[in-house]
């Protein structure tokens, strides 16, 4: 069945709407230059409802939350809440109308603690003591299901921790409408389900919800309704129990998945041998991490978020001081992230943020490891750099006006493809990958996994450390846990099940 | 109706912000004017007056030579995120390069080439101390380029009153003239040593090539642009930001040796030798939004505010304090000019 068919069928395009919706959005276009991020977008959610967006990278959907949230202000349409035209000028404002948003990146001030940044969404009086606010936090937050640690400061946290606190901030001031822009990117299979708890307990106050994710397991578990965007249109939207992953992957990318590709076995050589790895950090180390990767051979690692994996990484990356034995190709590791990778190890960061320089070009970005290569004379040559540029956003589907637009314009999704592009491109010895697919649509994301499978083919060896356990398990060789630092593993694929891994994420125990 | 960042103005936007940005100045110019009894069309004219003459462009444009170095400088150190608020320490650094050059070793062809990179050196290593400082013990730079503008303003002081004192000039603070090898030649019988001002020019236009088309500059940027980016990259972090302190030093460094051998021909106590061109050219480099080639434009512009300011005081000797109150409002009509420049009022009903 066409997807047409399948749409002209739904309860929707049977010119169906709510009764009484919380909120409702009518024609809503917002351009930025040539681009039309939003073209004419009606959208609504009752009390009590979850609604997802659906959409490829750049479709619009951070857009269309941005507006609600009086980022920006929308070139035509309107917004009503509870039935009353109401207009957003500023964050500020859609709180005190009682709208919160949980960003798609988070943006808190990593400086300080999380009381600090919690304090920010708080009516607070002029002058208060430390003490004061974090016993009020405290009782807010009393027998609260998602626990945090008031005092640690932001810096330290794990991805997955700063997302814990965003929504915490989010729902401080009792909000009739919360917006979640991918909560779950970085999020493991428990937290994930510990946030939908939570968004089902909202829901159940009668909260109005809005959910946009990349993962379409999560968006048929929680939501009730979905609308898919596609270059900034709404191009269908469905009720639950019409929809099935097919049709949602079908009306997103217009085409249906492949079946996961199949791995070759590794060969024989030895590319990384890490031995009695302990890697100093806040809290507890990482320790015990002993493996050998061979060439071709990928192997996953997982973990709770904060459970030490990241460090891990960024100690291999060159970033982070260790102990223990490392060495490359049967050389010793050089410490030093440029070496590192004119040896041939590509590392794909936890934080996009730290992978990309928001306010230079796409071309410029995609040349940052090697820009050296462009200036044979001294002088750096934008014409090639640009031109390969374009091969590479041709290669990787990125979405951008142009090679020359900064990267600050561009979408999350096609803001990690840059990143992947650029590490992928030279065909590495080594890759250390986190999250690789963090915020990519479905169809790019099986267009990376098929980048990092040419790689793979072509000998590469791959350390994959990832949230998303069926990443993990449709990539890799073998699979290791983090669990409180320490290393559990690894076992052989065959060997592994979810079960099984996330016994040894939450049990430390093979 | 609100107002809106909007990263990417229009040029013809910018202009008219700008331009109402001075309107406004002016205006607020022309009542303090009125409060002082001076009718302020004879104020305006006043203060463009150095633009109808080729004296009063003489005197712009010497004002300019060291903007222009100075800022060029500042602009490529702001960018990385090196604060260097000590050019005019570094300024009055190379005058006693100069000065040193220039009476204690033997005249000849070489002097004031000697005397430009000795001048220039002097400076780089006053603000090198500074990055190396904050990169060897993370002192911010802010302080010590600050403090150093005071150890240097006695270090002056001292030459000029004690060793350095010139043998003929008895009761006055400043050393003996430089000898002729060691003057900077000048455009007829004004004060501009032009081979100053083509070094500034030369300058602001190798940093911007630097900047934006070799992979030093590309390095500079995504340091200064994200600090964490460079570090995942491997970049040497300090050693860039050292190379720019090293290098808007010098420049700051050659415009203090062509204010003394262009202009005083000695070296004398430092509030003469500057008018506090280290201060303002931060002002020239900010308005350039950190190119040094936008330097070529706000250097002149600040430079004729300050020659204007000149003029009146001379003209209408009034307390010199108002016409810095003058001088001071029309910088603020370009920050704020440049502030509102990059945000848009949006209307809606
Ligand atoms: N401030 C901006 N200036 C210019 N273009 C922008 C800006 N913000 C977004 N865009 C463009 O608008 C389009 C929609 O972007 P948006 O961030 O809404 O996508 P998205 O659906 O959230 O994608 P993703 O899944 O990758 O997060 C993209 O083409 C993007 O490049
Ligand atoms: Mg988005």
């Amino acid at each position: 069945m066409g997807v047409r068919e399948a749409l002209a069928r739904t309860w929707y395009s049977q010119g169906r709407a709510l009764a009484r919706p919380m909120l409702k959005l009518e024609n809503i276009t917002k351009r930025f230059g040539p681009v039309v991020a939003n073209r004419r977008i009606t959208l609504e959610v009752a009390p009590g409802e979850v609604l997802a967006l659906l959409g490829e990278n750049g479709a619009g959907k951070t857009t269309l939350v941005s507006i609600l949230y009086g980022l920006y202000a929308p070139d035509e349409g309107r917004i009503l809440l509870q039935g009353k035209e109401v207009r957003i000028h500023s964050p500020k404002e859609a709180q005190r109308l009682g709208i919160a948003l949980v960003p798609q990146h988070p943006e808190l001030i990593e400086a300080h603690t999380v009381a600090e940044n919690l304090a920010l969404g708080l009516d607070l009086p002029p002058v208060f003591s430390r003490r004061a606010l974090v016993r009020r936090l405290a009782k807010l937050l009393e027998g609260h299901p998602l626990g945090v640690d008031l005092e640690a400061p932001v810096a330290r946290l794990s991805a997955g921790e700063k997302q814990r606190v965003e929504l915490l901030r989010a729902l401080l001031n009792r909000p009739k409408v919360l917006i979640l822009d991918e909560p779950t990117s970085v999020l493991t299979p428990k937290e994930a389900e510990a946030l939908f708890q939570e968004i089902r307990r909202l829901k159940g106050l009668g909260l109005s919800v809005i959910f946009i994710s990349h993962k379409l397991d999560e968006v048929l578990a929680i939501a009730d309704r979905i609308a898919v965007l596609r270059a900034g249109e709404k191009v269908g939207e469905v009720l639950r129990q019409e929809a099935d992953k097919d049709l949602l992957v079908r009306l997103m990318v217009g085409r249906s998945l492949a079946p996961p590709p199949k791995v070759p076995p590794p060969r024989a050589e030895v590319v990384l041998e890490v031995e009695d790895l302990l890697v100093p950090r806040h809290g507890f180390p990482v320790q015990g991490v002993s493996f050998a990767l061979r060439a071709g051979e990928v192997l996953g690692i997982a973990g709770v978020a904060g459970s030490g994996q990241a460090e891990l990484l960024q100690a291999l990356a060159g970033l982070r001081p260790f102990q223990g034995r490392v060495r490359f190709l049967g050389e010793a590791w050089p410490q030093d992230p440029a070496r590192l990778f004119a040896l041939g190890v590509a590392h794909i960061p936890e934080e996009r943020s730290m992978g990309v320089v928001e306010g230079m070009s796409v071309a410029e970005n995609l040349a940052l490891r090697t820009y050296r290569r462009l200036a044979p004379r001294g002088l750096l040559d934008y014409r090639i750099m640009e031109k390969e540029a374009e091969a590479l956003i041709g290669r990787y589907g990125i979405r951008t006006p142009s090679p020359r637009t900064p990267v600050r314009f561009l979408s999350g999704g096609n803001v990690q493809k840059v990143i992947l592009a650029r590490e992928l491109r030279g065909g590495p010895r080594l890759l250390l990958a986190m999250h690789p697919t963090y915020g990519v649509d479905v169809g790019a994301a099986e267009e990376v996994y098929e980048r990092i499978l040419d790689l793979v083919r072509g000998g590469s060896a791959v350390l994959l450390v990832s949230e998303d356990l069926d990443e993990i398990l449709s990539l890799s060789h073998r699979v290791a846990a983090l669990y409180h630092g320490r290393f559990v593993g690894p076992i052989s694929r065959e060997e592994a099940d979810r079960e099984r891994l996330g016994r040894m994420m939450t049990e430390g125990r093979v | 109706m609100r107002w809106e960042l909007d990263p990417s103005p229009s040029p013809r936007k910018v202009l008219l912000t700008y331009a109402l940005f001075l309107g406004l100045a002016l205006l607020g110019l022309g009542l303090l004017f009125l409060l002082y009894g001076v009718p302020p069309l004879k104020a305006y004219a006043l203060l463009l007056s150095p633009l109808t003459d080729t004296l009063g462009l003489a005197e712009v444009m010497r004002r300019t030579i060291p903007l222009l170095l100075i800022g060029a400088g500042l602009a490529l150190a702001f960018r990385i995120g090196f604060f260097n608020i000590g050019a005019e320490g570094q300024l009055l650094m190379g005058a006693v390069g100069a000065a040193y050059v220039a009476l204690f070793l033997p005249p000849g062809l070489w002097s004031l080439p000697l005397m430009f990179l000795f001048g220039g050196s002097l400076g780089a290593l006053w603000a090198g101390l500074a990055a190396w400082l904050r990169a060897r013990f993370g002192v911010n730079e802010i302080l010590t380029t600050l403090m150093q503008n005071y150890l240097v303003y006695y270090l002056v002081v001292y030459l000029v009153a004690g060793p350095w004192k010139g043998q003929m000039v008895f009761g006055f603070l400043y050393t003996d003239r430089f000898p002729p090898e060691a003057q900077l030649p000048r455009l007829g019988d004004t004060l501009v040593h032009w081979p100053t001002l083509v070094l500034g020019m030369v300058a602001a236009m190798g940093l911007q090539v630097l900047l934006f088309r070799t992979p030093l500059g590309f390095e500079w940027r995504v340091l200064g642009e994200n600090p964490e980016a460079a570090r995942y990259l491997g970049l040497k972090g300090g050693r860039l930001i050292l190379l720019a302190a090293l290098l808007s030093g010098f420049l700051a460094g050659l415009a203090g040796v062509g204010e003394v051998a262009g202009i005083h021909l000695r070296l004398l106590e430092p509030a003469q030798i500057s008018l506090g061109y280290g201060f303002t050219a931060i002002l020239a480099a900010w308005l350039a939004r950190g190119r040094p080639l936008g330097v070529l434009l706000t250097a002149p512009l600040l430079g004729l505010i300050l020659a204007g300011g000149d003029a009146l005081k001379l003209a209408l000797s009034m307390p010199f304090r108002v016409v810095d109150v003058a001088a001071g409002l029309l910088l603020l009509g370009f920050i704020g000019a440049e502030a509102l420049s990059r945000r848009r009022l949006v209307w809606r009903r």
